[in-house]
C-alpha cells in the first residue's frame, strides 16, 4: 500500500516495558521518611491481632525506575496533546494548562472539606462564581455542583424530578428515552426506580413529535433528551416537545453532553428544559485523564429548587458565604463533601479565559469544524441523515461494509494515520456509525489531514480491503483478543 | 481567543468550502426565537496572568498556611513530587477512556497494575478501575450485594462515615432497600449483640467501616461470622487507605469499598478523590465499573483491554450493574504512583509513623481531657471530649493557625463536646503540643463557655 501516504504520522521507536512487579526486587526503595519526632511505638502491642504481617507482592523499586516506567507507558497512549481526537459526543477539546496550574495553588489544593467556613471563603467563592456562570450559560435558575460525573448528574436530576412529582402527589412510573440516547440515560432511569420506555426517532433523526404525543400520559415523569442529539442534530421542535410534556405535568430533562454546540448561542432554559446536566470534562475543558475524573453539575428551573442535594452554598447576612444543610425537601446527598472541586477550579479558569465572546467563538468554531469535515467526506462515506449537523457528524460504513470492512476496521486503520478513532457503532439508530466530533480545538491543517486520511482509507477499502481489516499495522500491538479476555478474565498480576 | 487555532482567513476559507456565507447559517436549525442575541452575562475574557491572580487571591482567603487536625474521610499525607510530574504528562492527562486498546496501552497497563495493588492491599481477589469516591463505592457495594444475594436489606453501622451513609440513603430510597442502623459500644466498635439481632435471612449485607469514623479498628472476623451465618455478605468500607500498611486487611469481607484519597491525592476541598471496589473472584460479574484485563494480540503479544463490558451501561443500558461511565482514572493513576513509590516496605513504615504520632497525641490529650474509645485499637483518628464546646476551643486554635478536631455533634448530636482529631506523618510534635496546651488551658479555665452560638458550623444530621 505504498500509494497511500500518512502525512501526519510516522513510525518511531518506543520502549518496551514490563509490569512494575516484574522490576521489583527486595531492598530497592523510592521513599524516605523524616526522622520520627515522637517516641517509636510497639505496633503489635497497639494493634494486637489487627496488625498486618505482610504486604505480599507490592513492588519495591527506585525513583528513576518509576519515572521511566510511567513515562514509557505514557508514550503508548494517544492524547489530545498529540493531535485530533474526534470521538463523537466526548468533546475532546484542548485542556488548558493554566487550569492545571490554578487547581494546584496551595490553599486550594490543600484545603480540607471540613475546615471552618471562616477560612473557606475562597473555595466557597469559587463554588458560587462557577454556579452563577453556569446558570447564566444554561439559562436555568439554580444549580448543584455535587454530582461526580455526567451519569451521576443524570441520577441527581431524575431524583429531583421524582421528588417534585412526589410533592405533587404522584411520583409517576416511567421515563421516555429516544432510541438515539446514550446508555447512561436508561441505566440511570433504572437506578432511580423508573421504567424506561423507548421513543422512536423520525426519518430526520429527531424525536418523533407525533409518537411522543401518543406515548405521553400522566404516568410519564419525564423525557430525557440530548440536544443536539447524538446525531449532532438540533431538535428543532424542542419547544413543542417541552409543551407536550408540560401539558400532562411531565418534565423535560436535557442531557447536556453536547452543550459544546450551544454555549453562547442558545440556552436550554429558554427553550423549555426543566433539568439538565453539564459535563465539565466535555464542554468546559477539564481533562478526561484516561477516563476521569468528570464533573456533572445539574442546572434546574425554580420549581425544582427545594429538592437540590444538600448542602447548598448561601450568602449570609454578613456577606460571607456558607453552606446550608437545613433543606427538608432535599433529595439528600449524592456524594461525600461538595463534588469534584478540583474540576470546578479548572472549568472556571476556562470560562475566565474565554469570556462571553470567547465562548461564543468557541461554539461557532466547533460547529464550523464539524460541518467542514462533513463537507469533505460527503460522498466518500454514507450520510444516513441529511439533517444539518451542529458540532458533530455521523456517517455510516454502508459503502465500505459491502467489502466486508466495518466501522471498527476503519477506525483501527485511522490509528495508522496518526489519529485517534472517532466513536464507533454509536448511536445505535445508525448501523455501522462513524460519529465524528472535531471540537473547536482543531486548526484547518489538522482537519485537512483528517479528511485526507479518511479518504485514503476509503480508497484502500476499494483496493485492498484485507489490508484495512488487518489494521492497525504500526502500533505496538494490534487487535487484542477481547473474547479470550472476557472468557477467562485475568484482572491482576500474580507471581508465577 | 488564545485557545482557538484559526485566523479570520481560515474561517472564511472554510465557510467558502462548505458553501455558506456566514457561520450563523450553521445555527439556523435553532429556531430564531431561542437564539441568543446578546453576550452572556459572565466575567469578561481574562489574560492568563489575571486568572492566576484571581485564584491565588481565593487561595489566600482559604486557610493557606494553616496546620490541621482534620481527618474524617479526607487525610493530609505527603505527596511525592513524582506524582504530579507524571500525571501531568499530556499522554495521561489528555487521553480518553481506553476503549481503543491499541492506542491506550499505557493507561490500560497502569489500570491493571492499580487493580493488582488494590487487590493485594485489601486482601481481595480483584479490584476495579475506580469509582467516584468512598461514599459512592460503599453505596454501589450495597446494591451489588443485593444483586448477588437476591435479598433486599442492608444493616449499616452508625460508625460508617455519616456522609457515606447519607449517599447510601439517597440511593437506597429509590432502590427500595431498607437500611437498618447498628450502634457502637463504649469501645467505639460495632455492638455485636445488636448486630446479631439485626441480621436476618432477608439481610443482603452488613456495611461497616474499619478503621471506622472514630478511628477505631473493628473486629472484622467476629462481624463476618455473624454476617455469614445468615447468608449475608460483608462489605467493609475503608476511608483511610494508609491504614492498610499496618492494619490487617478485611480478608473475611466479600466486598471492600475503599476511598484511596490518602494515597497521594490532594485534599482539594473534598474532590476529586478515588473510590474503588474490590471483591472475590466469584462476584466479578456483578461488580460495577471498568475492569482492565490481560490478553494477547493477534501476534501473541501481551496486552491489556477493558473487559467484561457486558456489565456496563453502554452495552446493557437499563439492565447494567450501574449507571457509572466516567470514573476517576487520573486520580487512580495518582494512587497507583503513590503505591508504587512506597511499595511493600514504605507503606508499612509510613503507616507506623502515623501510628506513632497518634499514640503520642492520644497520650498527651488524655493527660488533660478525656480520650474516648481508648479500649480498642485505633489508627490515626481519635475522639477527645472536652468540658468546653469544641467550636470555642477551635476558634482559639485558629488564632495559632491550627485547625482543631471536627466537633462530632455536626453528625452525632449525642456527642456533646467531643471532637474527632486526626494525626498523620505530617503532624509535628510541636503542633500536637500546642493544641494539647490550648485544650489544657480550656479545661483549666471557665467551664461551659457559651461561645458556641458565635462559632458554630452548620450541622448535618444524617437520615
Amino acid at each position: 500500500m505504498k500509494k497511500h501516504t500518512t502525512r501526519k504520522a510516522t513510525r518511531h521507536i518506543s520502549q518496551n516495558e514490563g509490569l512494575i512487579f516484574e522490576k521489583s526486587s527486595p531492598g530497592k526503595a523510592a521513599w524516605k521518611l523524616p526522622p520520627l519526632d515522637v517516641p517509636e511505638v510497639d505496633t503489635s502491642k497497639l494493634l494486637g491481632s489487627s496488625e498486618r504481617k505482610t504486604l505480599g507482592s507490592m513492588p519495591e523499586v527506585s525513583e528513576i525506575e518509576i519515572i521511566r516506567h510511567f513515562t514509557r507507558l505514557s508514550t503508548w497512549n494517544y492524547a489530545i496533546d498529540l493531535g485530533m481526537y474526534p470521538l463523537g459526543s466526548c468533546t475532546m477539546k484542548y485542556n488548558p494548562r493554566v487550569n492545571e496550574f490554578v487547581s494546584r495553588v496551595e490553599g486550594l489544593a490543600n484545603a480540607h472539606p471540613y475546615q471552618p467556613e471562616k477560612i473557606s471563603q475562597g473555595a466557597l467563592r469559587i463554588l458560587k462564581t462557577l454556579s452563577d456562570c453556569l446558570i447564566e450559560i444554561t439559562g436555568m435558575d439554580a444549580i448543584t455542583l455535587q454530582p461526580a460525573a455526567g451519569a451521576q448528574g443524570e441520577l441527581t436530576g431524575l431524583l429531583m424530578m421524582r421528588a417534585y412529582h412526589q410533592s405533587q402527589g404522584n411520583a409517576r412510573k416511567k421515563i421516555l428515552i429516544p432510541d438515539s440516547a446514550h446508555g447512561t440515560n436508561p441505566a440511570t432511569a433504572a437506578t432511580v426506580g423508573y421504567a424506561v420506555e423507548n421513543l422512536k426517532s423520525n426519518d430526520r433523526g429527531m424525536v418523533d413529535v407525533a409518537a411522543l404525543a401518543a406515548q405521553m400520559n400522566e404516568d410519564v415523569a419525564a423525557l430525557m433528551v440530548t440536544n443536539p442529539n447524538t446525531l449532532g442534530v438540533f431538535e428543532q421542535k424542542i419547544h413543542k416537545i417541552a409543551g407536550l410534556l408540560h401539558e400532562k405535568g411531565g418534565l423535560l430533562y436535557m442531557d447536556g453532553a453536547n452543550m459544546n454546540a450551544l454555549v453562547g448561542k442558545a440556552r436550554p432554559g429558554d427553550f423549555g428544559v426543566d433539568v439538565m446536566h453539564l459535563n465539565l470534562h466535555k464542554t468546559f475543558s477539564t481533562p478526561h485523564g484516561g477516563g476521569g475524573p468528570g464533573s456533572g453539575p445539574v442546572a434546574i428551573k425554580k420549581i425544582l429548587e427545594p429538592f437540590l442535594p444538600m448542602p447548598i452554598v448561601i450568602t449570609k447576612p454578613d456577606g460571607t458565604l456558607g453552606f446550608e444543610y437545613n433543606r427538608p425537601q432535599s433529595v439528600g446527598r449524592v456524594r461525600a463533601f461538595y463534588g469534584n472541586f478540583g474540576m470546578f477550579t479548572r472549568a472556571l479558569a476556562y470560562i475566565f479565559a474565554n469570556g462571553p465572546d470567547g465562548l461564543r467563538q468557541t461554539t461557532e468554531d466547533a460547529v464550523l469544524n464539524a460541518n467542514y469535515i462533513r463537507k469533505g467526506l460527503e460522498g466518500v462515506y454514507d450520510l444516513p441523515y441529511e439533517t444539518p449537523s451542529m458540532h458533530e457528524v455521523v456517517f455510516s460504513d454502508k459503502v465500505q461494509s459491502k467489502k466486508g470492512v466495518r466501522t471498527m476496521d476503519l477506525a483501527k486503520r485511522l490509528i495508522d494515520y496518526g489519529f485517534h478513532p472517532y466513536t464507533t457503532a454509536f448511536p445505535l439508530i445508525v448501523p455501522g456509525a462513524l460519529m465524528i466530533e472535531p471540537t473547536e480545538s482543531e486548526p484547518l491543517e489538522e482537519l485537512d489531514l483528517f479528511i485526507e486520511a479518511m479518504k485514503s482509507i476509503a480508497e484502500e477499502v476499494e483496493e485492498d480491503p484485507q489490508f484495512v481489516l488487518d489494521a492497525p499495522h504500526n502500533t505496538r500491538i494490534s487487535r487484542l483478543d477481547e473474547t479470550a479476555a472476557a472468557r477467562k478474565p485475568i484482572l491482576r498480576w500474580k507471581r508465577e | 481567543m488564545r485557545y482557538l487555532p484559526k485566523s479570520a482567513g481560515d474561517r472564511a476559507a472554510m465557510l467558502k468550502a462548505i458553501g455558506i456565507r456566514s457561520v450563523d447559517d450553521l445555527f439556523s436549525p435553532i429556531p430564531a426565537e431561542y437564539r441568543l442575541t446578546r453576550d452572556l452575562a459572565i466575567p469578561r475574557q481574562m489574560a492568563e496572568s489575571e486568572i492566576v491572580d484571581w485564584f491565588k487571591q481565593r487561595a489566600k482567603e482559604n486557610g493557606e498556611g494553616y496546620t490541621s487536625f482534620l481527618g474524617a474521610g479526607a487525610y493530609s499525607h505527603y505527596r511525592p513530587v513524582v506524582i504530579d510530574a507524571l500525571v501531568q504528562r499530556g499522554e495521561f492527562l489528555t487521553s480518553y477512556t481506553p476503549y481503543q486498546a491499541e492506542y491506550a496501552q499505557g493507561t490500560l497497563q497502569a489500570i491493571f497494575e492499580f487493580q493488582t495493588m488494590i487487590a493485594e492491599l485489601t486482601g481481595m481477589d480483584l479490584a476495579n478501575a475506580s469509582m467516584y469516591d468512598g461514599s459512592t463505592a460503599a453505596t454501589e457495594a450495597v446494591m451489588m450485594a443485593c444483586r448477588i444475594t437476591g435479598r433486599n436489606g442492608a444493616v449499616v453501622a452508625r460508625s460508617v462515615h455519616p456522609e457515606y451513609r447519607g449517599v447510601l440513603a439517597t440511593y437506597a430510597t429509590h432502590q427500595e432497600i431498607p437500611l437498618r442502623k447498628i450502634s457502637f459500644t463504649s469501645s467505639g466498635q460495632i455492638d455485636l449483640k445488636e448486630l446479631d439481632r439485626a441480621v436476618d435471612n432477608d439481610t443482603a449485607c452488613v456495611l461497616l467501616q474499619s478503621p471506622n469514623f472514630f478511628g477505631t479498628i473493628e473486629d472484622v472476623e467476629a462481624i463476618a461470622e455473624i454476617t455469614h451465618k445468615r447468608g449475608a455478605l460483608l462489605i467493609v468500607s475503608i476511608a483511610e487507605a494508609v491504614s492498610l500498611g499496618i492494619v490487617e486487611p478485611p480478608r473475611a469481607a466479600d466486598i471492600v469499598a475503599m476511598e484511596a484519597q490518602s494515597f497521594g491525592v490532594p485534599l482539594g476541598f473534598g474532590g476529586p478523590y478515588c473510590g474503588v471496589l474490590a471483591t472475590k473472584d466469584k462476584f466479578v460479574r456483578q461488580m460495577p465499573g471498568r475492569l482492565a484485563g490481560q490478553t494477547v494480540d493477534k501476534n501473541g503479544k501481551r496486552g491489556f483491554v477493558l473487559t467484561l463490558a457486558t456489565r456496563e451501561q453502554h452495552i446493557r443500558r437499563e439492565k447494567a450493574t450501574s449507571n457509572i461511565c466516567t470514573n476517576q482514572a487520573l486520580v487512580a493513576l495518582m494512587v497507583n504512583i503513590f503505591m508504587t513509590v512506597y511499595g511493600k516496605v514504605g507503606l508499612r513504615e509510613l503507616a507506623k509513623q502515623n501510628l506513632a504520632k497518634t499514640a503520642y497525641a492520644t497520650g498527651q490529650f488524655s493527660k488533660t481531657a478525656k480520650v474516648l474509645f481508648s479500649d480498642a485499637p485505633c489508627f490515626n483518628e481519635f475522639v477527645v471530649e472536652t468540658s468546653e464546646d469544641p467550636y470555642a476551643i477551635n476558634a482559639r486554635l485558629l488564632g495559632h493557625k491550627i485547625v482543631g478536631g471536627l466537633p462530632l455533634k455536626k453528625f452525632y448530636p449525642e456527642f456533646g463536646n467531643a471532637a474527632l482529631w486526626c494525626c498523620t506523618e505530617l503532624t509535628t510534635r510541636s503542633t500536637i503540643d500546642t493544641a494539647v496546651g490550648l485544650v489544657a488551658e480550656s479545661e483549666r479555665s471557665v467551664q461551659g463557655n457559651d461561645a458556641r452560638t458565635k462559632d458554630a458550623e452548620p450541622e448535618e444530621v444524617t437520615r
